[in-house]
């Protein structure tokens, strides 16, 4: 059962390697991307001022300040406000509204909460203005196109649309306009997903197991499957073959871990300690799913060319366990260095 | 397609109640002798009466209503009306109950009187939630149709307002804690007074109606 290395479904791990795997990649790992090493996010810069006036909606005063995208109510009543809405319902039920490019039971509203508004839930505004940027894991420069297109290849286990296809219009414009008056080039606060910091106790499967019959299986299922009603996913598969597969951003522990901690259960965000939230991530993301599409040659080579010490693909829960600890170790002598600020264009993660 | 498969299913149930063959259980036309009939409350076919706060039960799943019967018997949940009732029913009762009205039609939504910007607030609420303040849409985990998901979570959508209101109070206020892992006390505390009404009139006009999340 705890075997993800070695579960290549023939559909996928055959797949020939898709001329978009290149430069796609998961929007659900847009936290874990921007936040692979620990930095914390940094503040907006005071001096960073944006051309346009400050958005309408960001409150007036005080700390650090959080972008508020426009009211769903704001949406114009003419042919872009039409995109936009066609972009949110893409969104929201893209099994119905992008069907042909879906290949698992998600939608993307599942990761990215409140229809991709929710800061520290891979917030869309957020991710739409640090693009175009260098990443690690494509090793090219993205733009907010070819990263959607990744989500659709990993996390909808899917095919990506084309650049020119009316829904990834049709996605970018909904982007678009819930970053109205975002600053560009700036992480702004909340962007990704909440960085958890790491566990007193090396992360452990049988509490995982334990933090998840308690907290996940009532919506996810006993198994990990999603709830079904009247035959669409009311809640989705958190591992199995309608999942998102190996290449997407939430298999990576501390990504899955930072989502958790923040958002799950629903209305008990932020209940679950940092130990529960990694501990539940390991137990999550120990099982198995989809193949990357980036599958080459073998397991071995594939986990060596694509994943890092915070995935579970080719590894045993134990060794990533072990591995976590070390990188943490090495992260806590490190610490006396002032941490490196984002660098405009450039994204730092290693693979997601 | 689902709504020719809804009304099919409907005309099959309408035809099977016709025949003796599909009688309701006793319990729910005539009680056990201790146990008041469910019907005379609940109806036979399940739609509650929404003067009264009585709720609809069709198409409640029925491990949740066997859950709620339980609870009332162990004391977990209370009401001055239904506890006794529980308490007099036995595990048949339970179970032929719990199947009976799981198999009965959706209610049908009654003309709402209520304000419409009232049902706007209720519908942005079931819809969007309001996550800036941990409420998430009553529809992320009751289904995008409002129809519930089995076994856990019950239907919303043409439950009575009256009895939407005074549950959503009594998880608020604490008086009734039956739900799992207190998913629904944590929604009820963050919802103001007006939200509750809202959204409790809102679903009441939902009736057999389809999905709304989009």
């Amino acid at each position: 059962m705890q075997s993800p290395n070695i579960w290549q479904r023939s559909e996928t791990g055959g797949r020939k390697m898709n001329k978009f795997a290149g430069y796609a990649l998961c929007v659900l790992a847009l936290g874990g991307m921007l936040g692979c090493d620990k930095q914390p996010p940094p503040p907006v810069p005071a001096d960073v001022a944006p051309a346009a006036p400050p958005p309408v909606a960001a409150p007036a005063a005080a700390a650090p300040t959080r972008f508020t995208p426009p009211a769903e109510s704001e949406i114009p009543q003419n042919e872009y406000g039409e995109m936009v809405l066609l972009g949110k319902n893409i969104f929201v039920n893209t099994q119905q509204h992008a069907k042909a490019y879906v290949g698992n039971g998600m939608n993307c509203a599942n990761c990215h909460l409140d229809n991709g508004r929710k800061a520290d839930s891979a917030p869309l505004w957020a991710a739409y203005v640090l693009y175009p940027a260098y990443r690690q894991k494509t090793r090219q420069v993205d733009t907010i196109q070819s990263r959607i297109q990744g989500c659709f290849l990993y996390s909808m286990n899917g095919k990506a649309p084309a650049l020119d296809s009316k829904e990834m219009t049709a996605l970018v414009t909904y982007h678009y306009w819930l970053a109205k008056g975002a600053p560009t080039g700036v992480k702004l606060p909340g962007q990704g997903y909440l960085k958890v910091a790491k566990p007193a106790l090396t992360p452990d499967m049988a509490r995982g197991r334990g933090v998840y019959e308690n907290n996940c299986a009532i919506c996810h299922g006993a198994n990990g499957e999603g709830i079904k009603a009247r035959d669409e996913y009311a809640f989705p598969p958190l591992w199995g073959k309608d999942s998102f597969n190996w290449g997407a951003g939430m298999h990576r522990v501390d990504t899955a871990a930072g989502f958790i901690q923040a958002n799950m259960p629903y209305g008990l965000g932020g209940t679950l300690s940092d130990q529960e939230a990694w501990d539940v991530a390991l137990f999550m993301n120990s099982h198995e799913r989809p193949q990357d599409p980036r599958f080459k040659a073998s397991v071995a080579q594939t986990r060596d060319t694509h994943h890092d010490e915070n995935c579970l693909y080719g590894r045993t829960p134990e060794a990533l366990a072990a591995s976590i600890e070390r990188t943490a170790e090495a992260a806590d002598k490190a610490a006396a260095k002032p941490a490196t600020e984002q660098v405009e264009g450039y994204s730092p993660a290693l693979s997601h | 397609m689902r709504s020719f498969v809804s009304h099919t299913f409907t005309a099959v149930v309408v035809m099977a109640a016709s025949s003796a063959a599909a009688a309701p259980p006793s319990i729910i036309t005539q009680g056990n002798g201790a146990a008041l009939a469910c019907a005379s409350c609940h109806g036979v076919d399940g739609a509650g009466n929404a003067p009264s706060g009585f709720p609809a039960l069709a198409q409640l799943p029925p491990a949740y209503f066997a859950k709620q019967i339980a609870d009332f018997k162990a004391g977990t949940r209370t009401h001055p009306v239904m506890t006794p009732i529980a308490q007099a029913m036995s595990v048949e009762d339970a179970e032929s109950s719990a199947r009976h009205y799981a198999s009965q039609p959706h209610p049908k939504a009654g003309a709402s009187t209520a304000d419409p910007a009232v049902i706007a607030r209720g519908r942005n609420l079931a819809i969007n939630g309001a996550w800036g303040r941990q409420v998430p849409p009553c529809f992320k985990c009751h289904a995008a149709d409002g129809l519930g998901v089995a076994p856990a979570f019950p239907p919303i959508a043409g439950q009575h307002a009256t009895y939407t209101v005074s549950q959503l109070q009594a998880w608020k206020t604490g008086a009734r804690t039956n739900d799992p892992q207190t998913l629904m006390k944590v929604v009820a505390e963050n919802l103001s007074e007006e939200d509750i009404h809202a959204v409790a009139e809102y679903l009441a006009t939902l009736g057999n109606r389809g999905k709304e999340n989009e």
